[in-house]
């Protein structure tokens, strides 16, 4: 066997003394190389799987909030709507686009994918998302008075992970009807209070616009004085005022703004 | 198996327990027990993350600088509490749920370090295994007992199959709201100790501060 054989070099590595610089490094580069392997191969094998569970778990909420919305039973009873209508809508014109089957668009792709979302500059971009989904779902529910709920999937950056949400709006698409989180990363027992049903209730029956016009809607601190502000929470500052930004975002003109107008002037 | 091998798997469970004697892994005992189903996936996941752990240590302790020894214990129990926890959000979502970040901490659960830095790092493999598996029962033992415990008399249920019917849903048991909340693990961890401890007087700890009368202080 030669001298310089893998073998052979792994042997004198092996013999050298525990506390020479070349073992040392070796050892640590060697451990941490094993390490990241069984980690992200663990993680890669394992994530079609989790995201399954995931997805399950985000349409048992979109279920559970629309069930809990005051008035929605009455609303689907009347009209014998079983479920809401979902439709894909073209965020930059506000148009539904018909193409799109909502049954196999993928929006959790679209928000990553450079080729099916538009990049944001920063001033543009409270919510910190970096770039914007061309298409996005929404899902319409009418009534016997026409338009009864629409509910928006809303996205955005808190203070340390991404807030995803479902954002209901009545008929006259601008009182709130629900906010419902369902899924965030925050810190636990501070940002992540922002789960917490009694505080995502307080969103209910809120105005997303002040009397100009403009999208206002924002988190205080302490508590609210005005139909457009909801109450803090202590110690979730950050986390909340993530919430604050993404559906000002959401709301606004580079959000779902133009499709909310279309829909008010009516024109689906 | 040999007799003084089988002392690795069996000694922690109660002479040598991590929780009742060495006092380790309170946080994650405190939090986990309000069920008995996530404590045994707590259990099962330390278990697991132990004994490998001290198996793998073990398996290069001859080769392991003692200057970057801590960091590469560390790193390799990280690892394997990060797989853990993948394994568990696609296997048992739910449960993992539940368990929130404490499935994480357990890279900071000191029964996992102390192990690795204390027999692992000195004993060979096969022992070193026993002893992680070993020490992983005895903290899913406590962990159960203290589960079984919160969950019956604070939910009326074991395992989430009611056993004694509440009265708000028309049965008899009225709970102890008390069993829910964390500072219940600790009194009943306080019990389990101090009967370990009258059972076996061997584990009392000397009195490290006693109270000396001064010469001439009187006594009262």
């Amino acid at each position: 066997m030669s001298r310089n054989s893998p073998v052979a070099l792994w042997r004198r590595f092996l013999a050298l003394p525990n506390d020479s610089r070349t073992k040392t490094l070796g050892v640590a580069f060697l451990v941490s190389l094993v390490a990241a392997i069984a980690v992200s191969t663990t993680s890669v094998a394992l994530k079609s799987r989790q995201e399954a569970h995931v997805q399950a778990a985000r349409e048992a909420k979109l279920a559970a909030m629309v069930a809990t919305l005051p008035g929605l039973a009455d609303v689907m009873r009347e009209t014998g709507a079983q479920s809401l209508q979902t439709v894909i809508v073209a965020m930059d014109t506000g148009q539904i686009d018909p193409t799109k089957d909502a049954a196999t668009f993928d929006f959790l792709t679209a928000q990553s994918d450079v080729t099916q979302s538009k990049p944001l500059a920063a001033s543009d971009d409270p919510a910190k998302i970096g770039q914007r989904p061309n298409l996005a779902p929404v899902y319409i529910l009418r009534g016997t008075e026409g338009l009864a709920l629409v509910v928006l999937p809303v996205y955005g950056t808190g203070y340390q992970s991404t807030i995803r949400a479902y954002l209901a709006l009545h008929g006259d698409l601008t009182t709130i009807a629900a906010l419902s989180i369902y899924e965030q990363g925050e810190t636990p027992g501070l940002g992540a209070r922002i789960t917490d049903p009694a505080w995502q209730a307080l969103w209910s029956g809120k105005r997303t616009l002040d009397d100009q016009g403009e999208v206002t809607i924002t988190v205080v601190r302490g508590a609210a004085s005005t139909p457009t502000q909801v109450d803090g929470i202590t110690g979730a500052t950050r986390s909340t005022t993530g919430v604050t930004n993404l559906v000002q975002f959401w709301l606004g003109d580079l959000g779902y703004g133009p499709f909310l107008a279309r829909l008010k002037a009516e024109e689906f | 198996m040999r007799k003084s091998n089988l002392h690795h798997l069996t000694a922690p469970l109660i002479d040598n327990n991590p929780v009742t004697l060495q006092m380790l892994g309170i946080c994650s005992a405190l939090a986990v027990t309000t069920a008995l189903d996530t404590a045994l996936i707590m259990g099962l996941a330390l278990l697991t993350v132990l004994a490998t752990a001290s198996t793998l240590i073990s398996m290069i302790r001859a080769h392991l600088p003692s200057s970057i020894r801590l960091v590469v214990q560390i790193t390799i129990i990280a690892s394997l509490v990060i797989v853990t926890d993948q394994v568990l959000r696609a296997f048992a979502f739910e449960i993992s749920q539940r368990l929130s970040v404490f499935v994480g901490l357990i890279v900071t659960n000191c029964i996992v370090l102390g192990r690795a830095e204390s027999f692992a790092m000195h004993n060979p493999v096969w022992p070193s295994f026993l002893d992680g598996v070993g020490n992983g029962l005895g903290y899913g033992l406590i962990l159960m007992i203290v589960a079984a415990i919160r969950e019956l008399l604070g939910a009326g249920a074991l395992f989430g199959v009611t056993v004694m019917p509440l009265a708000a849903e028309g049965g008899w048991f009225e709970p102890l709201g008390f069993m829910l909340l964390a500072p219940s693990a600790f009194f009943i961890i306080g019990v389990l100790i101090w009967v370990i401890r009258t059972r076996r007087p061997a584990q009392v700890e000397p009195n490290d501060f006693p109270i000396i009368l001064q010469v001439g202080e009187e006594k009262s």
